[in-house]
């Protein structure tokens, strides 16, 4: 008697549900892509905070000695300057390591004000419908309707060009996702049940909308946000390149493309690092959200 | 502006609806020849990315496609000008053909006006100058179209239909070819019409760096200068492109797919 109630004791143990958080680790640990876009994304992280005592020189110091001096393994280089000068004798590594603070500043505010701007009007409209919904989803539409980095043109055009204009200007091309996502999420959340109980319980609009619905559809914002840093650092640097964010002598990486444009012939080292190191972000970023979609997607799951 | 006058350049003093229609075939034919190329590679990778599910192949070609939807494209049009025309001299810098030629234009496609006109030194030099531009503007629309033929080839072949084919005995290539390949496309039709945005935004950046003599570097130019009317004069257009082209692709997905036909 007593043996059978054990063994039926040990089953119920071994049949419940592990911790969501342990689960979701589970199937995000299992894609390597995914980890090794989350180490890449820390250690830039890290590089970031950690910029000035990395960077062997500071990011605008100019050395009139070394113009132009390619990178340590090459003939000509030599190991005070890593991966070579660019054309005012700026070390190329400091500058990388310093623009990682201005690619990363530049994702996590696109995307930290996009997400809020768009969860706001995402839930508002999927809230409470009618012609307000209509309202935003036209304007939303309006926005992807015109090619992304076109409009942030338009808008750096108008604004003037910066680093804040651009961030901004990247910020609106993007928000139409957001809004989208919130609002679909949020329809299919507010006929569920546990809505109306909390309704009937006499919950307000307020706490309706911010502590019963949106908890539950942050999954899908997560992924998109992971994903919009990558979009943003991209469009951003865009943006860099074609002179219309970041000014020299700021160290972003669209930036130092440009100014090392006219130099593609002579030295290819002022070319290529810039570009690679947004490549290698975009890319963790990009497997990260990959990773982080595919552990909350339950139909994958199994 | 609502009669359709879309004022003139305060450059140039030319009407923008004019200077736009000079310089937008050679923006199409940018375009055009990129989506070929994404088409041509893109959709093969992604069938045989499915079909050799979990192989060397299948992951090769995922990480490629996703390196190339990560591609800064402006770095990617200078590295391949590093490569091919400082480091092996292969293709010109910039430009879209050497400027000892001169082609009456006809379509306004000059590898179709020089082909037209038989002159076989200008259609060469037209081709040389558009392979880089093209591998530059294709590769996001590449990876995007690998990746979606990938996922649509996945779901199509775990279908009862195409257990049905295979137990009739047809052949690999018959299932995976005509079945599958039929039912997979629908979709990515559906990128392929979303493409048209990304092709204007890339155009922009791959003729910046080609001094390609098209829309993109035209808009470029024009904040440069200032020139407000071209600026929303060109916008206006390449948005009601965009849209134009989204609506034909809605229409032929009714039309492919009997499905949503009602």
């Amino acid at each position: 008697m007593m043996s059978t109630s054990l063994t039926s004791l040990q089953i119920d143990e071994a049949l419940e549900p592990p911790h969501p958080l342990r689960e979701f680790w589970r199937y995000f640990s299992s894609n390597k892509g995914a980890v090794g876009g989350l180490v890449i994304v820390v250690l830039v992280l890290l590089i970031a905070l950690f910029a000035p005592f990395i960077a062997p020189y500071a990011p605008d110091l100019t050395d009139p000695n070394v113009f132009l001096k390619p990178p340590a393994w090459q003939a000509e280089g030599s190991s005070a300057h890593w991966l070579g000068t660019d054309a005012i004798g700026r070390d190329i590594l400091s500058r990388l390591i310093f623009g990682a603070r201005l690619s990363l500043a530049i994702g996590l505010a696109v995307v930290t004000l996009s997400v809020i701007t768009g969860t706001v009007l995402g839930l508002t409209a999927g809230y409470f419908r009618g012609i307000f919904e209509v309202a935003v989803m036209r304007l939303m539409d309006i926005i992807l309707t015109l090619p992304s980095l076109l409009l942030a043109i338009v808008i750096v055009a108008i604004l003037g060009p910066g680093l804040m204009n651009a961030m901004l200007a990247v910020a609106v091309v993007v928000l139409p996702h957001y809004v989208r996502i919130t609002r679909a999420a949020v329809i299919s959340e507010a006929s569920k049940d546990y809505v109306t109980a909390a309704r009937m319980n006499g919950a307000g609009h307020l706490r309706l909308m911010f502590n019963e619905i949106l908890p539950n559809c942050t999954a899908p914002l997560i992924v998109q946000a992971s994903l919009g840093i990558s979009a943003a650092i991209l469009d951003a640097a865009a943006l860099g390149f074609l002179g219309l964010g970041a000014q020299p002598p700021s160290p972003e990486w669209g930036t130092m493309l440009a100014d090392a444009r006219e130099f593609v012939l002579r030295a290819w080292w002022v070319v290529t690092f810039p570009g690679l190191a947004i490549l290698i972000t975009v890319l963790a970023f990009n497997l990260l959200g990959d990773g982080l979609r595919d552990a909350f997607d339950p139909k994958l799951k199994r | 502006m609502l009669q359709g006058d879309l004022g003139k350049s305060i450059i140039t003093h030319e009407p923008v609806l004019s200077e736009f229609m000079t310089l937008f075939p050679a923006t199409i034919e940018l375009a055009l020849c990129a989506i070929f190329f994404a088409l041509l590679l893109g959709i093969p990778a992604g069938i045989l990315a499915a079909v050799r599910r979990n192989t060397i192949f299948d992951h090769g070609v995922m990480g490629v496609s996703l390196t190339g939807y990560s591609m800064p494209i402006f770095w990617w049009g200078l590295l391949l000008i590093l490569l091919f025309s400082v480091q092996l001299d292969l293709t010109p810098v910039s430009g879209r053909i050497a400027v000892q030629y001169f082609i009456e234009p006809v379509t306004g496609l000059l590898l179709i006006d020089s082909w037209l006109a038989g002159d076989k030194g200008a259609f060469w030099s037209a081709f040389t100058h558009l392979i880089l531009p093209t591998i530059v503007l294709g590769t996001n629309p590449l990876a995007v179209i690998a990746r979606m033929t990938r996922s649509a080839m996945l779901e199509v072949l775990g279908e009862d239909y195409i257990r049905t084919a295979r137990a009739k005995g047809l052949s690999n290539l018959r299932v995976v070819g005509l079945h599958a390949l039929r039912n997979a496309l629908i979709p990515v039709i559906t990128v392929i019409g979303l493409q048209v945005g990304v092709l204007f935004t890339g155009a922009i950046l791959t003729e910046t760096i080609f001094s390609w003599p098209g829309v993109g570097k035209w808009l470029i130019e024009a904040i440069g200068r200032r020139d407000y009317p071209v600026l929303q004069g060109g916008m206006l257009l390449l948005g009601m492109i965009v849209m134009t082209v989204n609506l034909l692709v809605d229409v032929t997905y009714g039309i492919i797919n009997p499905r949503i036909r009602h």
